[in-house]
């Protein structure tokens, strides 16, 4: 479905993508994973017919960005993080004008019409002013608009951000469903979100693809067990020499906290590693007061992908939450 | 739909209406105070005199009606949907340009009223209000393409309508500098000067080719460099 080989793309004298080259079959939902800047958006924007390539070729459904970009965009259905959306217009008004624009008849946007507002559960709101819908509607208007044409890729940039919890469990019901008509491509910097939803992850860094596969696939390849920190009962001695004779630690720091003992250890790959660990230093004689996982597989894959970089971030989301 | 999206914008916010009333309000003012003002006219000065302040209300009001044609949209982050499609760039330009034209084509026809209010003392050339309103819906064609373009170019509607006053001020005043400079300066500014040289015989009735072939290029070159600049951004 969608072909990318070499594509490099300059603003200016930066390059924010760089000799990037992959390919996406048919309905499959595929997460693109990276740091704020990485050159996600870039590469949706460039397959999405919105910016041209510097160099390297995109195609979609077999039409050449470049050659035929007004065809490439009949077949893109593209929603950016701030959703699109002319305020003072109804939601079904809006639609109406948006499968129009898009290329399609009066009469085909009439037929569709019914379908999308119903996957995206707007029943209730097509005909109120978009101005009136709290931002969760918006976002599922910004949907609608995307797939009111029945494109064949649909391009989602971070299509959870900004919403509440609830909001974000409905987010992911209506993008999975929409699997069933066309690929979905979903720009995040979030992990969980992509674990969840996507089948497949683009991990971009430095404007590169680094990585991909699915995020079990991540996982393995990059051999990241998580990571776990430990309260342990003993001294700091004890506890440096029973993790440094572990065969399921990877790394670790230690650090005095009043009573008891924090370890930040890093886990080897395998399932079992967690459990090894707690019943090695059980073995050790050290008294276990909680053991709490910090980093997820995926996140350490993805720390171990992106380097510096990313720890900081995460370190500093973790310090806001 | 670009054309029609953007008609029902202006008809469905204040800024559309309030420009039209202060418009309606200036003209009809300026209509009483200096067209038929307080001595006896011949119906065809006050015509003249009609017609040449309504040259510049009608400039006015192309600059504030043009100014958040692209430019807002680019505030707002909508203009992705209409890059997203597959409208091409002088399909958008074209579309914009077109509502702004309507809404200023009605407004310069809403103000028939006052030539048709000299008929009740004073007998008007049909010919002599058909070239004004010519004269003054090309004044409009050129004024709003000039718009289109400062507000293609323009990242807020603030700036478009600085730019487009700048621009169009600088087109106004070289009549003035017409009147100081040397040959063969003198008969450039004389001829790009959007008043006086080309709107002068619509004032006075008269309908020249080269004031229409004048005009006209005016608007052109301005929705090329419009079209042309909406193409380049994919690029950039």
């Amino acid at each position: 479905m969608i072909e990318v080989e070499g594509l490099t793309r300059y603003y200016g004298d930066f390059a924010a993508v760089q000799d990037a080259s992959f390919s996406i079959g048919e309905r499959e939902i595929v997460g693109f994973l990276g740091l704020n800047g990485a050159g996600k958006s870039t590469i949706l924007k460039v397959i999405a017919g919105l910016l041209m390539p510097s160099a390297g070729t995109v195609r979609v459904g077999g039409v050449d960005a470049l050659e035929d970009p007004d065809t490439l965009r009949t077949k893109i259905g593209f929603l950016p993080e701030e959703p699109p959306l002319y305020r003072e217009m109804q939601v079904r008004e809006f639609l109406r004008w948006a499968g129009q624009a898009k290329g399609c008849s009066a009469k085909e946007v009439d037929a569709e019409l019914p379908k999308v507002i119903e996957l995206c559960d707007l029943g209730t709101m097509q005909h109120k002013v978009i101005d009136e819908l709290s931002h969760g509607y918006r976002k599922r208007v910004g949907i609608a608009q995307a797939i009111i044409h029945r494109p064949e890729v649909v391009i989602l940039d971070e299509p959870i951000s900004g919403l509440d919890p609830q909001q974000i469990v409905e987010m992911r019901k209506v993008v999975r469903s929409l699997k069933e008509r066309a690929t979905v491509l979903i720009s995040s910097h979030i992990l969980t979100e992509v674990a969840v939803t996507c089948d497949r992850v683009l991990v971009i860094h430095g404007g590169r693809i680094v990585a991909t596969g699915s995020t079990d696939e991540l996982a393995e390849q990059q051999g990241g067990g998580g990571s776990v920190t430990l309260s342990l009962r003993g001294t700091v001695d004890a506890v440096k020499e029973a993790l440094s004779s572990s065969d399921a630690v990877t790394d670790f720091e230690v650090d005095e906290d009043e009573a008891l003992v924090r370890a930040d250890v890093t886990l080897a790959d395998g399932e079992r590693a967690r459990d090894e660990l707690v019943a090695h230093v059980v073995a050790a004689g050290l008294g276990v007061f909680a053991v709490a996982d910090t980093v997820s597989e995926l996140e350490q894959a993805f720390l171990q992908l992106t380097r510096g970089d990313a720890k900081a971030t995460l370190a500093k989301e973790e310090k806001a939450s | 739909m670009v054309a029609r999206r953007d008609l029902a914008a202006y008809l469905n916010n204040v800024w559309g209406y309030a420009v039209i009333a202060v418009v309606l309000v200036v003209d009809g003012i300026l209509f009483n105070a200096v067209a038929l003002g307080d001595r006896p006219k011949y119906s065809a000065e006050v015509m003249e005199q009609f017609f040449y302040f309504s040259f510049g209300t009608t400039v006015i009001a192309s600059m504030l009606l043009t100014m958040r044609l692209v430019a807002e949209e680019r505030q707002t982050g909508t203009l992705v949907l209409i890059d997203s499609s597959p409208l091409r760039p002088w399909q958008i330009i074209g579309g914009k340009y077109l509502s702004a034209m309507t809404v200023l084509a009605g407004l310069i026809l809403v103000t028939l009223y006052m030539p048709a209010l000299v008929f009740v003392n004073g007998k008007v050339s049909y010919g002599h209000i058909v070239a004004g309103y010519t004269g003054l819906l090309l004044v409009a064609a050129a004024t709003a393409a000039i718009g289109t373009f400062a507000s293609t170019v323009s990242r807020s509607q603030l700036v478009a309508g600085f730019a487009s006053t700048a621009l169009t001020v600088v087109l106004v005043v070289f009549w003035l500098l017409a009147k100081v400079a040397d040959p063969p300066l003198k008969d450039v500014f004389s001829y790009m000067s959007l008043y006086d040289r080309h709107f002068r015989g619509f004032m006075q009735g008269q309908i020249n080719t080269e004031d229409i072939v004048f005009y006209v290029s005016i608007a052109f070159v301005s929705l090329m460099l419009s079209t042309r600049f909406m193409a380049a951004r994919r690029w950039r």
